[in-house]
């Protein structure tokens, strides 16, 4: 009975993560493509995709090597553009906190852009899920997304030709997250925390080492937090 | 295609996947169901509607595909695709609604 309705949210949750895979395919394979110009080889490319699994910080990395950055400062970097994966954790351990330790270790690894953004619209909007349908639910969630990735990475490593610029491929990740935006605008403090945030990461691009990312989150989540609390006061003074 | 040297390839990929892991991890793995004070769950709340337009805003305004030129066909994909979100609250519609804008642009712009 419990299995069964689990087993309904995994692939609802699949359903919600499906659509990524438009995102995943192209950027997967540019980053196998790119990583085979930096001079990598299929191993390190695909050990590289695999382990650490995360687009930007992938790109970031390879960026600074071809610019002959040393080698603490790209992991820094590249570190530095995947501490919203903490911010993804810390956000989710309110709902998945209380899952057994071997989910949450698996679940920490498949922690990526799109798991997280559907898994958290999903749980505000169902308060009422139990712990095993949430972690089905983000499972299902990571589950297109992942062997797409990776299989994406593979082929542009192996194919190694230039994709065609007239493709426009650098603009599908800004695309797929704008769109994402708009249904999270249910209130008004997500609206102030979105503004913020955008203003403050326009502000900040100049800032070394993409740290301007997390200027600007930081900046939007304390306005959000902040915009929350006059909110609450507002409506209890009424 | 340049030559790289494989220790310092090897430091990267080592360091990046222990890291972004530890990353992951941290709060999910370590604080488990412990519970979190208020403040920070209040902040929590709006990470993830934060961090998101704020890792794509100078995306949108300085494209690297344009060496960080703004870009008419770029702008107004970005314009549509958040305007269909906001009105439709639907994630698809308003992806291909931007792709197609994009792609239509590149054409019309040449």
């Amino acid at each position: 009975m419990a299995s069964t309705t689990s087993n309904s949210f995994y692939w609802r949750g699949f359903r919600d993560g499906a659509p990524f895979v438009f995102v995943a395919f192209p950027f997967g394979t540019l980053f196998g493509v790119f990583a085979t110009e930096a001079g990598l080889n299929i191993v390190q490319t695909m050990a590289l995709t695999s382990t650490v699994f995360a687009g930007a910080a992938q790109f970031t990395a390879l960026q600074l090597l071809q610019d002959q950055t040393p080698t603490a400062i790209i992991l820094v970097s590249a570190l530095a553009v995947n501490l919203r994966m903490a911010m993804y954790s810390a956000s989710l351990t309110p709902y998945l906190g209380a899952a057994p330790l071997w989910q949450r270790a698996a679940a920490a690894y498949l922690l990526v852009d799109q798991s997280y953004a559907c898994s958290i619209v999903q749980f505000e909007k169902e308060p009422a899920m139990t712990i095993a349908q949430r972690i089905a639910y983000f499972f299902g969630s990571a589950t297109p997304v992942t062997p797409v990735w990776i299989v994406a990475t593979y082929l542009g490593a192996v194919l190694g030709t230039r994709i065609p610029e007239s493709w426009a491929l650098d603009f599908a990740l800004p695309i797929a997250f704008l769109a994402m935006i708009g249904p999270m605008m249910r209130t008004l403090p997500h609206v102030v925390a979105a503004l913020v945030a955008i203003i403050a990461s326009l502000l900040s691009a100049g800032v070394p080492y993409n740290l301007g990312l997390l200027i600007a989150g930081c900046a939007g989540m304390i306005a959000g937090a902040q915009a929350e609390l006059i909110a609450t006061r507002k409506s209890a003074k009424a | 295609m340049t030559q790289v040297d494989p220790v310092t390839i090897w430091t990267i990929i080592v360091g990046l996947a222990i890291g972004s892991y530890a990353l992951r991890f941290t709060f999910i793995g370590l604080v488990g169901d412990r519970s979190m004070p208020p403040w920070l769950l209040r902040h929590l709340r709006y990470t993830a509607v934060a961090i998101i337009p704020a890792l794509i805003a100078p995306a949108v305004a300085w494209p690297t595909a344009t060496a960080g030129q703004p870009d008419a066909a770029r702008m107004t994909a970005a314009a549509v695709t958040l305007t269909v979100g906001l009105y439709t609250k639907n994630v698809i519609s308003a992806m291909f609604t931007g792709a197609a804008t994009l792609y239509g642009l590149l054409y019309l712009l040449g």
